[in-house]
């Protein structure tokens, strides 16, 4: 096995971590601040995408694109917080659950109204579509580089908002005691919904992103949801270094372990079966790898109020 | 000891729908429209699954975002079975030579058992958390069961399994509509028992207590975690037990037995009915298959309005149908 | 003399940089009431929660009947006898009054894992409850769900399921707490005529309640017992004066 081959799968299991954090870091603020589940996270996701592969043909520019995923997301995201989520605020968990449920519904079967049933195609911008050379020989696609830039660049930036910001301090504060803030006079109704909108457009934007990967198509969101879903409960429900620890370790593990168990039960299986025992363990490797770190710390790795 | 007027009507509306359910299938069956009575199969196992969730659920509280695992688990212990009875291979052959078996009750023992094992890891795993970690963790390892069975190839992967003759159940025909039916059926009934059984019992109250107030019942000397990880494993048996049927009725098993949506859909036919009401899946089943075939043949996008009625029901009419039916509940 | 029902030795829990117990030492003998007062904040309630094992203590022993139960959880505990109300009623607010108790009465007689007879034709089960819904007063209230009592009738259904445990020893949280004067006052004489079944450890507020009832009382203050003894040497013991009145003894 090469080094270069080696080297492309880590940066390949980085480049999928970073997507899961931009799905996690919304998922786990919106959870930490509001107390919702959001199973709808995944739709917002798809509408990210489809909005990107829309304005990008009808403009010709990914650019365009990316902005208008940006700005659909979260005007998606603060119309569903406006209209449903808020009444959600005080309810149970099944309520949130199920009502957010209903919305995966809406919003795939509308899109699929909308757009029809076939996928769209994103193509990547012209500017990225290169490859580098890698140390060791082997090249790397630019675009997918630039994507771990991408998630670099917002998770220092979701790190300056929070700790640097009075934004910030006010979703540090919401996150401990939500009764405490609004008796203090902050404006709760419009920050939950400025928070349910930042998830979106980073979900949006992780739509939109890899959407020029793979097909842009209804569903797409929702396996990245429920893997979003396993790093936050890794990381720590509330906690978004948790969620960049958990969401790094989860693209590593899965992209690592698809390429390495396949080969590794071929070394005393022999190639066909070890292909296929490897390839069915590795598919469910990241959920044993959740079992395992939940049977000792059965709130996550960073725990928010532990 | 009865207690108040809701409880009275409720167990009427109950029994109503049980014999509408009963009805349907009989006319139809007269009338020669073997597609209705297909239909009201579907309704009485998919009813049989969310009576199991709703043990979990409905009297325990627990979130289960992930009893697809048990449905899929029952559908491919019935496709396995059914497979290697078919082709005389062995499933295993170490302690001893087992060959699978075409046969109904063998099956549905084997569900039972085996779906209520697959639940006590997960359930020993799952419960020491609780709120929303919960609902991901059962999501996720039914995600982690989904996601192998896609990839295992021998017993179909992504493609699933035929059930090439339905199997078999001692004098009865069973490739015979009404008769599937009717097995189905009586096993809902036997559920429906299990359920009210188990609610009325020391183990029930403990059950519901734990819902209520967890500290409360630690506070009296009964360890939640044992009584909520039983509950989850007769839960998932019941569910599992549903999975074979369903398996059987279409003569087919694929991974979407497995699949998060067939998850939310078991939520959704226990809180459309009613959550913790001994009816609730029942009236929830009936409910969602005759919306989803009415809808359904209407337009492509009947889950749209699905959505939208969901909503609906979360945001304005709590209790489900037995909810409007029979007002609140009373425990007496 | 007897050897104490429950013995606390040098207990300590800590919250970040708050000492909220800070090397605490009681015991609770047969037969007594021994009270546990002190000034708001001073870390009476979570001594109760770490007794009852609702918080894990830091370091420290908690010998009930001569065993460690440190390291057992709040159920565990309560199988073995420590009956505990709480400060906040905690209750089954769907399940009625006798419900509630019938709970206690089902934990007491052993296994839950019961599942055939119906829990409300079961005799061995109400009339206990009923009992201990009889001696708190409660009994015409019975099928009433814990939801809809009044808050006084919420306080006393607590002692009742404190009372169908039967434990060997109580540990009273504020019972007494938002109660009327004519509701303190019964609770007083229940209390009084309990102590014969098992002795009770008390926190409380209502001062006429404590010197009625207690033979002994200790004094927590910022987490540490300051005072302990009679009714009357605690009255006029200085440190507690200063404690409570803020002046010079």
């Amino acid at each position: 096995m090469s080094t270069p081959l080696l080297i492309e799968q880590l940066l390949n299991g980085l480049q999928f971590g970073v997507m899961l954090f931009l799905m996690a870091a919304g998922l786990t603020l919106i959870f930490g601040v509001m107390g919702l589940i959001n199973l709808a996270h995944g739709s917002l996701y798809m509408v990210g995408a489809f909005a990107c592969a829309a304005v990008a043909a009808a403009t010709g520019s990914f650019w365009l694109g990316l902005a208008a995923s940006l700005a659909a997301a979260a005007a998606a995201g603060a119309l569903v917080e406006l209209v449903v989520v808020r009444r959600l605020y005080d309810r149970d968990h099944l309520d949130q659950v199920l009502a957010t449920f209903a919305l995966i519904l809406i919003f795939s079967e509308g899109t699929r109204w909308l757009f029809g049933s076939f996928p769209l195609y994103l193509d990547i911008p012209a500017t990225l579509s290169g490859a580098i050379q890698l140390p060791g020989g082997g090249r790397y696609p630019l675009y997918r580089l630039a994507i771990i830039g991408v998630g670099i660049l917002v998770a220092t930036g979701l790190y300056l908002l929070i700790s640097k910001t009075r934004l910030g301090m006010r979703i540090r504060a919401g996150e401990s005691d939500r009764e405490m803030i609004a008796a203090l006079g902050v404006d709760i109704r419009t920050l939950y919904t400025v928070v349910f909108a930042l998830g979106a457009a980073l979900a949006g934007l992780a739509g939109a992103l890899v959407g020029a990967l793979q097909s842009v198509q209804v569903g797409m969101g929702e396996p990245v949801l429920i893997l979003a879903f396993v790093v936050i409960v890794i990381g720590g429900i509330g906690s978004i270094k948790g969620a960049l620890v958990g969401a790094i370790l989860v693209g590593l593990v899965d992209t690592l372990g698809r390429f390495l168990l396949p080969k590794l039960f071929s070394a005393f299986m022999g190639p066909a079966q070890g292909t296929t025992m490897g390839a069915a363990i590795a598919s469910m490797l990241i959920y044993v790898v959740m079992a395992l770190i939940l049977a000792f710390r059965p709130r996550g790795l960073f725990a928010a109020n532990a | 000891m009865r207690d108040g007027v809701g409880m009275t009507r409720e167990t009427l509306v109950g029994f109503v729908l049980a014999a509408l359910l009963l009805a349907f299938p009989l006319v139809a069956s007269a009338m020669d429209e073997p597609f209705y009575i297909t239909l009201a199969t579907r309704m009485a196992v998919l009813a049989l699954a969310a009576v199991g969730l709703n043990l979990a659920l409905g009297l325990g509280g627990l979130i289960s975002f992930g009893h697809a695992a048990f449905f899929g688990i029952g559908g491919y212990v019935a496709g396995i079975f059914a497979a290697h009875a078919f082709n005389q291979e062995p499933i295993f052959s170490a302690p001893f030579e087992f060959m699978g078996s075409d046969r109904m009750p063998m099956i549905w023992l084997a569900a039972l058992l085996i779906s209520a094992l697959a639940a006590l890891p997960i359930g020993a795993i799952s419960l020491r958390t609780s709120g929303v970690y919960f609902i991901m963790i059962t999501l996720a390892f039914a995600q982690m069961i989904y996601y192998f069975a896609m990839s295992w190839p021998a017993y179909g992967g992504e493609d699933g399994l035929s059930i090439l003759a339905r199997n078999a159940f001692p004098g009865l025909n069973t490739a015979n509509p009404l008769s599937l039916f009717l097995v189905c059926y009586g096993l809902l009934l036997v559920a429906l028992l299990v359920f009210a059984t188990v609610r009325n019992s020391r183990f029930g109250a403990a059950l519901q207590a734990g819902r209520q107030n967890e500290t409360r019942l630690a506070a009296v000397g009964i360890a939640p975690f044992s009584v909520r990880l039983v509950a989850f494993a007769i839960s998932a048996a019941i569910t599992g037990l549903a999975g074979a049927l369903y398996a059987d009725l279409n003569r087919f098993v694929s991974p979407s037995m497995l699949s998060w949506q067939m998850s939310g859909e078991l939520i959704v036919l226990v809180i459309l009915g009613g959550t913790g009401r001994l009816f609730g899946p029942l009236a929830g089943a009936m409910l969602f298959v005759l919306f989803e075939s009415a809808l359904g043949g209407l337009t492509e996008r009947w889950q749209f309005f699905l959505g939208l009625i969901l909503l609906g029901v979360v945001l304005f009419a709590r209790g489900g149908l037995m909810g409007i039916v029979a007002g609140k509940v009373r425990h007496g | 003399m007897a050897e104490a029902v429950l013995s606390i030795r040098d207990l300590r829990k800590t919250f970040g940089a708050l000492k909220a117990t800070d090397g605490v030492s009681l015991d609770l003998r047969p037969g007594e009431i021994h009270a546990l007062i002190g000034p708001n904040g001073a870390g009476k309630s979570t001594l109760i929660h770490q007794i009852a094992g609702s918080i894990r203590h830091d370091s420290g022993n908690i010998h009930f009947f001569g065993h460690d139960v440190g390291t057992l959880g709040m159920a565990e505990r309560a199988r073995r006898g420590l009956g505990r109300s709480f400060q906040i009623s905690s209750l089954a607010p769907e399940f009625s009054a006798l419900r509630n108790v019938m709970l206690a009465v089902q934990a007491r007689q052993g296994s839950s894992f019961r599942f055939l007879k119906p829990v409300m034709s079961d005799r061995s089960l109400i009339e206990p409850a009923m009992a201990a819904l009889e001696r708190t007063g409660l009994a015409d209230r019975a099928r009433v769900p814990a939801a809809e009592l009044s808050h006084g009738e919420r306080r006393q259904l607590e002692i009742a399921i404190a009372l169908a445990l039967g434990p060997k020893a109580f540990l009273l949280d504020e019972p007494m707490a938002g109660m009327g004067p004519e509701g303190s006052r019964s609770l007083t004489a229940f209390l009084d005529s309990l102590r014969q079944e098992a002795p009770i450890l008390l926190v409380e507020h209502d001062m006429d309640a404590v010197f009625a009832l207690a033979d002994r009382i200790s004094v927590l203050v910022y987490g540490r017992i300051i005072a302990s003894g009679t009714v009357d040497e605690i009255r006029s013991h200085p440190e507690v004066r200063r404690a409570y009145l803020g002046e010079a003894a």
